[in-house]
């Protein structure tokens, strides 16, 4: 996803790439420590518990096996109920401290307990017991506590072969040792917790120590992409990431090299462009001036007919390239930025009839303007404009060409609408009108413009803060609208 | 017939300007500097100077200005478009108006007519002799004295007072004026009037940064008075 953004929007992948890295990796080291954390915990938790539970077991074993082997020799061979239950009182009371419930059987007879009330003994460990010959243990639960129950068999001395005519069984409250192991769990979690957040701060700080070269390269990048070319990046180190950055640095060094020398090409492509035209001008001005001479010798029939054809032409095509040079002059003001506007407040209304008037068109354009309009503008730039665009209607609309100047007022900006009736602009031509040297149609190249209007056109609206764009209206014909502020710069 | 003094170095451009104004039934006087361009203009006292901007040795600012020390000879300034700035310059210097080269005869001769034209309108009976605070504007003669000493005026410093005292406190826009004493008809540049303005006041105002006679209407244009 990033990588896919990263060259469309480098702005706009600002903050998920820092979170993005900086969180995978503070999950990563939380996951890790937390699990390191949690195993260590849950092995020392079992080892613990188990430690305590058999301890537990053994003890009460013990305990009872040495009760036993003190009453049990009181016992008589074949002890009657009532010697069972003084027997099991007296080991209850023996085991009191433990709090242990004593229960006899004789061969396999029902339990005989001293008569405070045992949770019952798991079925299990009465069938085993029945045929076993060493102490079992069993751990259960009853009322929510965990119990542990034992059984003892006893044989008699004189036939140990036989199955063991009595068995001692008692049940213990494990309630204190879960009391241990609770605290046990409760130890592993407290230690846990901490080496979570510890691991937390840790990835934090590793995460800012990785990510500070990331985030240089990025301030970096969108410095590059804001135009500043001569944008570096300290490296420091031999990782990866020193690598990237000196890519970095070789990857600006290049494309500042190169936007300079293109740069530089465009200056002198300009400069000889602006040199050519002053040039050119010093031979018009002395031709221009003696033009008239020509047509006037031309038209007086006193010439040969082919002279003066020829005196026609030279003349004719001294004023175009008259035009031409001064387009191209006022081209390469706007180049070198030696523009400069001459603000006025103008009435638009009066405005444009006067350059409608200056031309003779007034008769050929319609206005369509708020009365009382005012504007601030540079009468002269946008009298070139006007006279451009109207112009251009005029002559590419066809003969019988209706013009029309519509002009609207905004809140912060006045539009100006040139819309003919004409055949429109070509598709394919639409997208460069505002190009120098386009001209409309190629097999007519050499019309009264020189190929420059539209583009000066452009860089005036320009100067004044505003826009100048072609379209073809869905009726037909083409709308060309000019777009200034109403406080231009 | 107007015996023209041309001030141009180039050559072609000398030969070809001289062409078309002496088709055009002028007389031409033709140097290729400034410093003889002074000589001539004492020596042959034409009717008025085209002047090139862009001079070998004296500059064209530099005639401008020495020629207005002693003359209020018509200056029309032959100029380049990019010569933006030494237009403002020269304007201020006293030139009356430029043209633009290249720049066919006839649009040079239209500017020297307009120039040369000595009023804007002819004087209305009873307003030949018009006083004004300290000044006497006399339409017959063509004079202004101030406290009864004749001022300096070149001569579209005189025809835009004409044209502003003879309508008192009536604002006119640049535009108007541009049209009026300059005959203008393109939407012309408006540096003329306010380089005009500007001589103007330094010569009959008492203090030009506080002008009583020709008067600021911010975002409009100018006015004479109110007194």
């Amino acid at each position: 996803m990033i990588r896919l953004r990263l060259p469309v929007r480098a702005a706009s992948i600002r903050p998920p790439l820092a979170r993005g890295l900086r969180a995978q990796l503070v999950l990563v080291f939380l996951l890790v420590s937390a699990l390191s954390a949690l195993t260590a915990a849950a092995f020392t938790f079992r080892q613990g518990r188990t430690a305590i539970v058999e301890r537990a077991q053994a003890d009460a074993l013990q305990e009872l096996r040495a009760h036993l082997t003190a009453r049990a020799p009181d016992l008589p061979a074949d002890p009657a109920e009532a010697d069972l239950r003084t027997l099991a009182r007296q080991l209850d009371r023996a085991a009191g401290t433990r709090g242990g419930r004593t229960a006899l059987s004789y061969r396999g007879g029902p339990l005989i307990t001293a008569g405070a009330q045992a949770p019952p003994l798991p079925a299990q460990l009465r069938a085993q017991a029945a045929s076993a010959t060493t102490a079992l243990a069993q751990r259960f639960h009853h009322a929510q506590t965990p119990w542990l129950a034992v059984a003892l068999p006893v044989i008699a001395a004189a036939r140990p072969d036989n199955p063991p005519p009595l068995i001692v069984y008692a049940s213990f409250s494990l309630a204190s040792q879960q009391q241990d192991v609770d605290t046990l769990a409760a130890a592993a979690r407290s230690g846990a917790l901490p080496v979570a957040l510890a691991s937390i701060v840790l990835a934090l700080l590793a995460a800012r120590r990785l990510l500070r070269p990331v985030r240089q390269l990025r301030t970096a990048a969108e410095r590059m992409a804001g135009g500043r070319l001569d944008t570096r990046v300290n490296v420091t180190g031999d990782d990866e990431l020193a690598d990237l950055g000196r890519t970095f640095n070789t990857m600006a060094a290049t494309l500042q090299a190169d936007a300079a020398a293109l740069r530089a090409m465009e200056a002198r492509a300009r400069r000889f462009a602006a040199d050519v035209s002053h040039e050119l001008r010093t031979p018009l001005a002395a031709m221009a001036a003696v033009t008239e001479v020509l047509d006037a010798d031309a038209a007086s029939g006193r010439l040969a007919p082919l002279t003066a054809e020829a005196l026609h032409l030279v003349s004719d095509e001294t004023r175009k390239l008259t035009r031409l040079v001064e387009d191209l002059i006022e081209v390469s003001r706007f180049d070198a930025g030696a523009a400069v506007l001459n603000l006025d407040e103008v009435d638009l209304g009066e405005f444009i009839a006067k350059t409608l008037a200056l031309r003779h068109w007034q008769d050929r354009v319609r206005i369509d303007v708020p009365s009382g309009l005012r504007a601030r503008l540079d009468p002269r730039r946008v009298d070139v404009i006007l006279a451009n665009l109207a112009g251009n209607a005029l002559r590419h609309g066809g003969a019988a060409v209706s013009v029309l100047i519509q002009v609207r007022a905004g809140i912060d900006q006045i539009t100006i609408a040139v819309s003919d009736d004409g055949p429109g602009i070509p598709a394919d031509l639409l997208p460069h009108v505002f190009d120098r040297f386009t001209k409309a149609d190629a097999a007519r190249t050499r019309t009264d413009g020189s190929g420059l209007g539209l583009a000066i056109a452009t860089e005036n609206a320009r100067l004044h803060g505003g826009t100048l764009t072609a379209a073809n209206a869905p009726h037909g014909g083409a709308i060309l609208t000019l777009t200034l502020p109403r406080h231009p710069p | 017939m107007t015996r023209v003094l041309l001030i141009e170095d180039d050559p072609a451009v000398r030969r070809g300007v001289s062409l078309g104004l002496r088709h055009r039934g002028h007389e031409t006087l033709l140097v290729a500097t400034g410093e003889d361009g002074l000589a001539e203009l004492i020596a042959s006292a034409p009717e008025i100077v085209l002047l090139d901007l862009m001079l070998p040795g004296m500059s064209g600012l530099e005639t401008c200005r020495r020629i207005r020390a002693f003359s209020q000879v018509p200056i029309v300034i032959l100029s380049a478009r990019d010569d933006d700035v030494d237009v403002v310059v020269g304007l201020e210097a006293g030139a009356d108006d430029y043209v633009i080269k290249p720049a066919s005869s006839e649009v040079i001769e239209a500017r020297m007519r307009a120039v040369l034209r000595r009023t804007t309108q002819p004087a209305a009976p009873g307003q030949a002799r018009t006083t004004h605070g300290d000044l006497l504007i006399d339409r017959i003669a063509l004079r202004v004295l101030k406290h009864g000493a004749q001022l300096a005026l070149a001569p579209t410093e005189l025809k835009l007072l004409l044209f502003l005292s003879a309508a008192p406190e009536q604002t006119f826009s640049r535009q108007q004026l541009l049209e009026q004493v300059w005959e203008h008809s393109f939407h012309g540049d408006y540096r003329l009037v306010d380089a005009c303005v500007m001589r103007l006041r330094g010569k009959i105002e008492d203090d030009p940064r506080d002008p009583r006679y020709i008067q600021t209407v911010r975002g409009f244009g100018y006015r004479f008075g109110p007194l």
